[in-house]
């Protein structure tokens, strides 16, 4: 089943007649229109119709998302953010007729319908098209809209260039997102945002308030010189969960000067060693 | 006691007065569209200020613990610019349907041109096929005749009175506003115009019902905290409690609750005030530690309150 299918689906097992003879109507509606007037009066209308419960999926139903577009994770869609996207996929023209479409909702957009056109990232047909709409949301300074795009979704990972995916990473520290639901996290690491992290944990020290431990995370991989440094500095002086994240990141580094900085914490390099065990990401001890 | 300010224009307001706006009590706020003070000259202007009504400002407002609902609509003013009026009027109707937009409004008349009567008249027609309610203007000159000009126009459109809010009534205008079955909004302006000590008598003489006041508070001289300040000049007066809080909450709320889009749930049953999760972001904060789970302390004497 495709994307647009499996929706479909989902909100008829969960909603009443009237509502779904509602969607069906508006469906019906954005498929035989030739302008986008359809479109956006049953985009404004969903919760009204059809209401904002969430989806709540089976872990069956999850596994189909899977199966249909890899990576795709609805696990926290709404019923309206699921009927919104449905909407869209509906739509029927050219790429530059979709993008055109996805920019005028998003110019005209309140705040819960912006989480959801982000959310729809991943099942968007011309995924290339998109990036500049995904940054965009990157930018936003309504950190649901932001988490929109950074959390639980493929897309970033997928399509963002190096510059814009070290912006988003840096950003959901900036404005205190866990960096845990961010997808392919560790696959998109690269070195110059280890050294953007670095020194914006430099930053954060100057103003005496707290790095998150998550940021080594990123770090590790390509930890090496003065940023071994900071690891350094941190396992000895952070809290738990910072010395932990440190030992991760030291343990992760490929660079010798790290083994050493483990050697002299032999209990968090050996926690290290299991946490990294759990995350499947093998790799033996320097 | 807990109030509600049906009409005040935020986006003019700082982060300072939520935060006093919110220390004072007030739960709710409804945000009409209107003009800037200087008029747009593109629709495209028109559409950012609409857009900011239903995202940035229903964020900024949830930062503080208070829920901002918004008012849609073209206008009085800038209604006698016909070029611009018809592409509003186009962009007008995917508003309306979003969440939280509780009516169709603030329209009505300004100079009572023929623009702004066939413009007034437009959206009174969208009103009633969208199954919505209506806010209205009243004139600030030829005050009562344009007030009167509004209700007949409204019902004459297929407007049901207890569905229409007539706003910034004064003495001269309250009587025919109830008697034909509106509700009556009151405009507090501070030195100007329908004062809190008027204010004060004409609750003493008409009673709580279908009365409500608002600050109206924008870009101008104006004051946010209006409606929590007339109340308790009118607790000092004497007006019994149960009036006040109809006055300054209860009858706002039982108007616009008919939406569909606004209810005492929304802030009573809450999602605690939560600044990192409920619409989230700290970029108004700027670095302040977020309140989590605790409303700002209510009900500060409101001296303390007073502008800085």
């Amino acid at each position: 089943m495709t994307p647009f299918s499996l929706i479909r689906h989902w909100l008829y097992e969960r909603l009443p007649a009237e509502a779904t003879a509602w969607f069906d109507g508006a469906l019906d509606g954005v498929i035989r229109s030739t302008s986008d007037g359809d479109l956006n009066l049953a985009f404004g209308l969903v919760p009204r119709k059809l209401g904002k419960a969430d989806l709540a999926l089976t872990a069956e139903e999850l596994r189909a998302a899977q199966g249909a577009r890899a990576g795709w994770d609805p696990e926290l869609w709404s019923v309206d953010q699921a009927a919104r996207i449905a909407l869209l996929l509906a739509t029927q023209g050219d790429a530059d007729a979709f993008v055109r479409r996805l920019d005028l909702l998003c110019a005209t957009a309140d705040v819960a319908e912006l989480v959801a056109l982000y959310r729809g990232l991943p099942l968007y047909p011309w995924p290339e098209r998109h990036r500049l709409r995904a940054a965009e949301g990157v930018r936003t300074n309504m950190k649901a809209v932001f988490e929109a795009v950074a959390h639980a979704n493929p897309y970033p990972a997928e399509q963002l260039s190096d510059g814009a995916w070290n912006q988003m990473v840096l950003k959901a520290l900036f404005v205190g997102s866990a960096l845990d639901p961010v997808v392919g996290l560790d696959g998109r690491a690269n070195p110059a945002l280890a050294q953007m992290l670095c020194d914006y944990a430099h930053e954060r020290w100057s103003a005496g308030r707290p790095v998150s431990p998550e940021l080594w995370r990123c770090v590790g991989p390509f930890a090496t010189g003065a940023m071994i440094d900071d690891l350094s500095h941190v396992i000895c002086t952070g809290g738990e969960a910072e010395r932990l994240a440190a030992a991760l990141a030291l343990w992760r580094s490929r660079d010798p000067a790290a083994a050493n900085v483990l050697q002299r914490h032999a209990s968090l390099a050996a926690a290290a060693a299991a946490s990294a065990v759990d995350r499947r990401a093998p790799r033996t001890l320097a | 006691m807990k109030f509600i300010d049906p009409h005040i224009h935020m986006h003019a307001r700082t982060t300072d007065d939520y935060e006093r706006m919110a220390a004072a009590g007030i739960v709710a706020v409804i945000e009409p569209a209107f003009w800037l003070g200087q008029p747009r000259t593109s629709v495209g202007s028109y559409i950012d200020y609409l857009s900011s009504l239903v995202g940035w400002e229903r964020f900024r407002a949830a930062q503080f613990g208070i829920r901002h609902y918004c008012t849609i609509g073209l206008n009085s003013k800038e209604a006698n610019n016909e070029a611009l009026a018809e592409q509003v009027m186009e962009i007008l109707p995917r508003y309306l349907v979003k969440e939280g937009v509780v009516a169709v409004g603030e329209i009505g008349y300004d100079d009572q041109t023929p623009a702004e009567d066939r413009y007034y008249r437009a959206q009174l027609a969208l009103a009633v096929q969208l199954d919505m309610l209506v806010m209205v203007h009243t004139p600030h000159r030829d005050k009562k005749a344009g007030t009167i000009r509004s209700m007949e126009v409204a019902v004459e459109m297929g407007m049901a009175p207890a569905r229409v809010i007539i706003d910034h009534n004064n003495e001269e205008t309250v009587q025919d506003v109830l008697d034909r079955g509106f509700w009556a909004g009151f405009t507090l302006y501070p030195n100007t115009k329908m004062g809190n000590e008027r204010m004060v008598e004409i609750v003493r003489r008409y009673g709580p019902e279908r009365i409500f006041v608002d600050s109206s508070a924008d870009w101008g001289v104006s004051d946010p905290l209006a409606v929590p300040r007339t109340a308790q000049l009118m607790l000092e007066r004497g007006i019994p409690v149960d009036h006040v809080e109809a006055v300054c909450y209860g009858n706002a709320l039982a108007a616009y609750a008919q939406s569909g889009q606004m209810q005492a749930a929304d802030w009573e049953n809450p999602i605690p005030v939560d600044q990192r999760t409920l619409f989230e972001g700290n970029s108004v904060l700027r670095g302040q530690v977020p309140q989590v789970g605790v409303a700002p302390a209510a009900g500060l004497p409101l001296g303390e309150l007073a502008f800085k």
